[in-house]
């Protein structure tokens, strides 16, 4: 145990027994000391991670982005654009003007795909949560199945020719040749701190709810109901983790220690993986903003082809894990 | 003098359109701010992240809220 984390156990001991009161040793006091030192431990992390992650995200502004992969074509532009997506910060209210200028610039649909899905997938925060709350190895499963995803959706999505159910206007459009900002140390540091400062003052309450109903099932949830319908025998299991996972996108970060906490009580991993990621891959809002550049069509063949890549996803670990 | 905000309304937007009014109301300096929303014209001016904030027609800062500070040696 890292020395700092003491620091939030004493806050925990402070909170739970002194000045709530509760008894130690009980059911209740350990959810509640639980809760308080997970809220604070983790939104520690996510600060101070967020800063490292946006410190290496300055060096891949999108218009980098896109120039590194008008080079790549074919399965090596897919794998680039999976993995840029991962180091290119990125918003879902920017997907468009990425689209356009990817898009614009030559960079193949299929491509553009790639770096599309990938990127909310393995998003900053949801790493971090992933890697403190599931530890190193779930994490990185998640982050090479986010990759996967990836590549495997925009590979599928270029051999369909879906070129013409992009808007036309897009493809009218020749923007302006942008030139990458010349960082120095000073301005990636203020940025870091920037997105630290947005990232938390957005998502710090949803690691709360979420951690607080994790606390709660943790301590009184039974276990062999859920064990008997999201556990590794019940193949339909995946399907329904990713059509519920869908509607719940706002609380994406909030569903991690609830997912944690369900897979304590039997859901089984690749179930627990593919509803993670279709709360981050398949958001409503995400579609309607992309319906600006894309037509009903290619939206339509976005979520079946990215829905199933998650669904295999998952029933590739139920698989796997029932061998170890 | 003409300021332009890109962004497709987004509260980050809100808030650069708001620094660059602080920014014109410090230095005293004349100008206009003129909002572009519309995500053809964003990806046009070969903007990929937003808000950005352009002078003259020239995109200045991108991907970020610029500050009143950054805004003010902007227009000086």
């Amino acid at each position: 145990m890292l020395l700092v984390f003491e620091i939030f156990i004493k806050f925990a001991d402070l909170m739970t027994y002194n000045l709530f009161g509760i008894e130690e040793g009980t059911q209740l006091a350990d959810s509640v000391h639980f809760f308080f030192y997970d809220t604070t431990k983790i939104i520690f992390l996510l600060s101070i991670m967020i800063f490292f992650i946006s410190i290496v995200r300055s060096y891949f502004p999108p218009e980098k982005t896109k120039k590194l992969l008008s080079n790549y074509r074919k399965i090596t532009g897919h794998i680039m654009a999976s993995l840029l997506g991962v180091v290119t910060p990125f918003c879902s209210c920017s997907s468009v003007p990425i689209f356009i200028g990817f898009v614009e610039s030559g960079i193949p649909l299929g491509v553009t795909f790639s770096f599309l899905i990938t990127s909310p997938i393995v998003n900053e925060v949801a790493l971090v949560m992933l890697y403190t709350i599931f530890g190193w190895k779930i994490g990185t499963l998640y982050l090479a199945s986010g990759i996967l995803v990836g590549i495997v959706g925009g590979i599928v999505i270029e051999s369909l020719g879906m070129e013409k159910h992009v808007e036309e206007y897009v493809y009218q459009i020749s923007a302006e040749e942008s030139e990458i900002e010349e960082l120095d140390w000073s301005d990636r540091i203020d940025f870091a701190k920037e997105e630290v400062k947005e990232i938390v003052s957005r998502v710090w309450l949803y690691v709360i709810i979420g951690i607080g109903i994790g606390a709660a099932i943790h301590g009184y949830a039974p276990a062999e109901l859920l064990a008997q319908y999201a556990g590794a025998d019940n193949p339909l299991s995946v399907i329904a983790a990713v059509i519920v996972g869908i509607p719940l996108y706002a609380n994406a970060v909030g569903t991690i220690p609830i997912v944690e906490a369900l897979m304590g009580k039997g859901v089984a991993l690749g179930t627990a993986l593919s509803f993670m990621m279709a709360t981050t891959a398949l958001s409503l809002p995400a579609m309607i903003i992309l319906r600006k550049v894309i037509k009903p069509k290619l939206i339509t063949v976005f979520i079946t082809v990215v829905g199933i890549s998650i669904i295999g996803v998952g029933y590739m670990f139920n698989f796997v894990m029932s061998f170890v | 003098m003409k300021i332009t905000i890109y962004g497709p309304g987004c509260k980050n937007c809100v808030n650069l359109a708001d620094n660059a009014k602080k920014a014109l109301e410090e230095t005293g300096v004349e100008a206009e701010i003129v909002k572009v929303e519309d995500m053809k014209e964003i990806a046009m001016a070969g903007i990929m992240s937003t808000p950005a904030i352009g002078i003259d027609g020239e995109v200045k800062i991108k991907g970020k809220v610029a500050s009143v500070e950054d805004i003010k040696e902007l227009i000086s």
